[in-house]
């Protein structure tokens, strides 16, 4: 079950430069999980002890994962996460 | 009070002033950091701002640019006393500031004429932006004004009136199958791929500061004197939380004496995120699909969402939603006491206004402000079916039949 992961710039200095991330995961919890587990920094920047920072998003296929079942969503085989910061845009 | 610093909003860590918007620690929103403004000399500066041009320039003392210009001047909008709306509604003293009076005709001009000025001194070329249609307006005006190149992204489904607005400027016009928040979510990561200032994105913390304009504004045209409340409408909570921070920057230099005023944010059913948290308690906004007439404000993931709720919560007021119905009255209620033609967003402002009054939140010695941010001319569609228009034959008793059935009375 290995899934694509686009890293924003934000934390790129925290996968080696790295854009895309291919990790193992069959929910988005467990994808990330094996993110943390690779990029060992990573973790302090997009989560706490309550889970993920509030002002981290995280899509599946393009969908907000709020709007599906959080991190239990189901991702695909060969499936698309993005990692976003959540303080962009409006008015 | 140069500016010194980018700083997070959450954990403090401080950044360059370049074009940046999150932490890198820990992803919260990075905002201007000035220098001290302790020992500053309060007769000095507001002589200085009433030497300066009518131009949100006569606040560059307060703005994080080090050359205040642009090609096509922004604010110094009218603030209206509105006797005959405040008689309506039951209210002492109500003032509508009309910010639709802007180049393009919505406060947008303001936050762009900040970010872009900003963007020339770090080097860009291009700018762009993720828009729910004013936005879109000022970015391909400025971007004309100043000879750069721009790229636009939109809904698909904005009001024709914002669209023809914003081509006619020979932008690059985006528009996208999805909703604000999906144009927004392309434009984060495009942003990550482009050497392009986005306003509202990588240049962020420039572009929200230009929303204090319209609070010094308003503070200098009532004499350098706080309103008691201030109504303003709500989508992404940044022109909310940064007219606070206006007036209690000016507090803070001693140009402006007393409490930060009451704040009730307006916001539409279809797309209340931050009205519904408030309700429930919650110090963190659920997001929503936006359905509402009042595109301007259909964010349903509001970025300054918790930071609206904060400053809602500290000054005592409310956040309030109102339906479609209700938005289209407070559009006709506007017009009809006031001359003011104002678009959704402004509907809801009103709207608003009128719940607070019905509902006896608003005292009887309070000086009101109501922030009315864009024109009716970019939603006309919520003007028709409103009225009937007189068709007669070119003769007299055909218009006094007429008048004897449809005459409106003042």
């Amino acid at each position: 079950m290995s899934v694509n992961v686009k890293i924003p710039t934000q934390l790129r200095a925290a996968t080696d430069g790295e854009p895309i991330a291919v990790v193992d995961g069959g929910t988005v919890g467990e994808v990330l999980e094996a993110l943390y587990e690779r990029f060992g920094e990573l973790k302090a920047r997009i989560a706490d002890e309550n889970g993920l920072r509030k002002f981290v998003n995280v899509y599946v296929a393009g969908e907000d994962i709020r709007f599906l079942e959080g991190v239990d969503t189901p991702v695909p085989n060969g499936g698309e996460i993005t990692i976003l910061p959540a303080v962009a845009g409006g008015c | 009070m140069p500016p010194e610093a980018l700083r997070c909003k959450e954990c403090k860590t401080e950044y360059p002033l370049d074009a940046r918007y999150v932490c890198e620690q820990c992803f919260g929103p990075l905002e201007v950091k000035y220098a001290s403004r302790a020992g500053s000399d309060p007769a000095e500066l507001k002589r200085r701002i009433q030497a300066g041009p009518h131009s949100i320039w006569r606040y560059a003392d307060f703005l994080p640019v080090e050359h205040p210009t642009s090609a096509l001047a922004s604010g110094w909008t009218p603030l209206i006393k509105a006797d005959r709306l405040a008689k309506e509604l039951g209210i002492g003293e109500l003032w509508v500031k009309n910010d639709a009076a802007n180049p393009t005709h919505s406060f947008k001009d303001r936050v762009v004429s900040v970010a872009l000025a900003r963007a020339l001194e770090l080097g860009f070329k291009t700018i762009a932006c993720a828009s729910t249609g004013n936005l879109a307006n000022a970015v391909a005006a400025h971007a004309a004004a100043a000879g750069l190149e721009s790229y636009v992204f939109i809904p698909s489904d904005l009001e024709e009136q914002k669209i023809l607005a914003t081509g006619i400027y020979g932008t690059n016009l985006v528009a996208v199958n999805g909703n604000y928040d999906d144009v927004n979510r392309l434009c984060t990561e495009l942003s990550g791929d482009h050497e392009w200032a986005f306003v509202n994105i990588n240049m962020r913390p420039y572009y929200a500061e230009g929303s204090k304009t319209l609070a010094f504004e308003i503070a200098e045209q009532l004499g350098f004197e706080l309103p008691d409340r201030i109504v303003a409408p709500i989508a992404s909570g940044s022109l909310f939380t940064k007219l606070a921070r206006g007036f209690e920057e000016w507090v803070e230099v001693g140009l402006l004496s007393g409490e930060t005023p009451t704040f009730n944010g307006a916001q539409a059913e279809g797309c209340s995120p931050v009205a519904t948290a408030f309700r429930d308690g919650q110090d963190f906004c659920k997001p929503v699909k936006p359905d509402t007439i009042a595109k301007s404000l259909a964010i349903g993931n509001p970025a300054d969402g918790p930071y609206a709720l904060e400053l809602a919560r500290r000054s005592g007021g409310s956040i309030d939603a109102v339906t479609d119905d209700e938005i289209r009255d407070g559009i006709k209620l506007l017009a009809q006491t006031t001359g003011i033609f104002t678009e959704t967003a402004g509907g809801v402002t009103t709207a608003v206004l009128r719940k607070l009054a019905l509902r006896g939140d608003i005292g009887p010695d309070e000086r009101v402000v109501a922030v009315i941010t864009g024109e009716g001319l970019k939603t006309l569609e919520c003007a028709r079916g409103t009225f009937e228009a007189w068709e007669i034959e070119p003769s007299a008793t055909a218009f006094e039949q007429a008048r004897e059935r449809l005459a409106v009375p003042a």
